[in-house]
């Protein structure tokens, strides 16, 4: 039996008269890849932001690796292995795509010197090698604000695995791209994620990609897990092709 | 690059050959370069997104500081009551910074303001230890040891600025280059993902607050010396105001600019006022305006940048 990593336990949350979590619950397996399938509205982004820091739910408790980490500031949490990335990419627009790499990297060992330049950092070159695996070495000196959503969305991506997590949490890495591109993403994704060994849960709509890239998928409806399983059981569901699928 | 560097070369050498080719101009220059440390510490801010209409408190700190300690007749040396005055700002603004470093914009600035000016009433209430609205004069201190006539005191104060200037230029443009500096580009475009890399950005504001008023204290001092008079008014919110016009007069992209928008600052009030006595503050504001409008990256970016990505 593979380690737990994330234990979520009856989450429940609510905004005055609507519910976003109503007991959500969810356990992570180490190197596990869930994907978290649902309507919008279901309360999906909601309990990723539950998982790091940024909401505090009403009851429930969130265990990372033994730890009760319910409470924990988003910054505390990501200092203690969960990283994440974010619908919208949540980057440093007027600093170059290296420079992004560069902070994080800065983050994750803590070295804030004022005496060192950013681009002298020490373990940079490991930065580089990860513009490699993600495929954008050649955009690394270009400010992020000129690249497309799908490169940001990559960029978003690595900011998260840059801090060597052991939980990332992805909310529709492939949102907002081309078809063309999100399998590119997803593979890329993928390589880094069995490369660092780390687990993934990742909120997701195209049905493709959660069959192609996840071990096991979770339905959201109304703040709580429907249904559980591997992606051929839960994608050939009656109930969830007619209500979450809509076929 | 190689021609900035050399555009950069050639202006420093026409600043420094000032007090020998224009002399009259050596005090105006010092007080220039003076207001410029302070309008460093403004820029240092802006880097994060954060305007302060307060650090006038931080400059009137320096001041006062270095004209306490000239008044206690202790015989304190200039390169003491430079660094004395700079260390208080730093102290005043490390405590306070642990309050305001919560506040964000608007927030941010009016919180400064008002500081600024519970320190502004307090400079001129309480006259026994202040001097009240008179303020108190700074006699001439020795000057690396030596006591020196009031030509002489002008001629070196000019070159212990200009050293004191190209240092903390030096200083400050590294520190803006390290992961702390880069962290204040990081605050004002994207603090939620600075959080979620696990980074307290209040606390890198705070340093940057503490770098801050240490300028603003430094230039504070400068001016207390070189003048040989504080009064509250280093404290109003006028003078605030005037750090932030400067730094966006010369621009907030890199630490020149802070300096060039002091001197052109300096020179167009000392001619404004000489010329045009009833207008000179007109004569500034369309300086701005024009400025704004046609160089928003203030007037060194005219020059060192034709047009470049980032800040």
């Amino acid at each position: 039996m593979r380690q737990i990593v994330l234990k979520a336990e009856n989450l429940r949350l609510r905004f005055g008269g609507v519910v976003a979590a109503d007991g959500a619950s969810l356990t992570a397996h180490a190197g596990e890849r869930i994907a978290i399938i649902g309507p919008n509205g279901a309360g999906k982004t909601t309990f990723v932001n539950i998982c790091t820091g940024y909401l505090k739910p009403q009851s429930g408790a969130v265990i990372f690796e033994g730890k009760d980490i319910t409470q924990l500031a988003p910054r505390t949490i990501a200092r203690g292995g969960i990283g994440r990335s974010f619908q919208l990419p949540q980057l440093f627009l007027d600093n170059t795509v290296f420079e992004n790499l560069l902070l994080a990297l800065s983050a994750r060992e803590g070295t804030w010197r004022p005496w060192m330049r950013l681009d002298r950092h020490p373990k940079a070159d490991e930065m580089r090698d990860m513009l490699e695996v993600i495929g954008l070495s050649s955009v690394g000196d270009r400010p992020v604000r000129e690249l497309p959503e799908g490169m940001r969305k990559l960029i978003d991506i690595a900011l998260a695995l840059a801090l060597k997590p052991r939980l990332v949490f992805m909310d529709e890495p492939t949102s907002g791209v081309s078809s063309r591109e999100k399998f590119s993403i997803m593979d890329t994704l993928v390589r880094a994620l069995d490369h660092s060994a780390t687990t993934a849960i990742f909120v997701e709509h195209d049905m493709d990609v959660v069959s192609r890239y996840a071990d096991r998928v979770a339905v959201w409806t109304g703040g709580k897990i429907a249904l559980e399983g591997t992606p051929e059981h839960v994608l050939n569901d009656p109930d969830v092709r007619k209500n979450v699928i809509g076929v | 690059m190689r021609f900035d560097l050399l555009f950069g070369a050639i202006a420093f050498c026409a600043v420094a050959g000032v007090p020998f080719f224009i002399p009259w101009a050596t005090v105006m220059l010092t007080i220039a370069l003076g207001v410029g440390l302070a309008v460093l510490g403004v820029v240092v801010l802006l880097r994060a997104g954060q305007i302060s209409f307060g650090h006038g408190l931080y400059y009137a700190a320096g001041a006062y500081t270095v004209a306490f300690l000239v008044q206690a007749r202790l015989g304190l040396d200039t390169l003491l009551l430079l660094p004395a005055g700079a260390l208080v700002a730093t102290v005043i603004a490390v405590a306070f910074g642990f309050f305001a470093v919560r506040y964000r914009d608007i927030f941010f600035a009016m919180i400064n303001l008002a500081v600024s000016m519970v320190a502004f009433s307090l400079l001129e209430k309480l006259y026994s230890i202040t001097g009240g609205g008179d303020g108190l004069n700074v006699a001439r201190p020795t000057l690396a040891g030596l006591k020196l006539g009031r030509v002489s005191f002008e001629f070196w104060m000019f070159y212990t600025t200009l050293a004191i200037v190209v240092v903390v230029a030096l200083v400050v443009g590294r520190y803006l280059a390290s992961p702390l500096g880069k962290g204040l580009e990081a605050i004002k475009s994207n603090e939620t993902r600075l959080e979620y890399l696990g980074v307290s950005s209040a606390r890198i504001l705070h340093i940057a607050y503490g770098v801050s008023a240490c300028l603003a204290g430094l230039g504070g001092g400068v001016i207390a010396i070189v003048t040989g008079h504080v009064a509250p008014e280093f404290a109003y919110w006028v003078r605030s105001g005037e750090f932030v016009f400067i730094a966006i007069l010369g621009g907030a992209g890199n630490v020149v600019g802070a300096f060039a928008g002091s001197i052109v600052y300096e020179i167009v009030r000392n001619y404004a006022a000489a010329f045009a006595a009833d207008y000179w503050q007109t004569i500034l504001g369309v300086s701005l305006i024009a400025i704004i409008m046609f160089a928003p990256q203030g007037l060194t970016q005219m020059r060192f940048g034709k047009k470049r990505g980032g800040a």
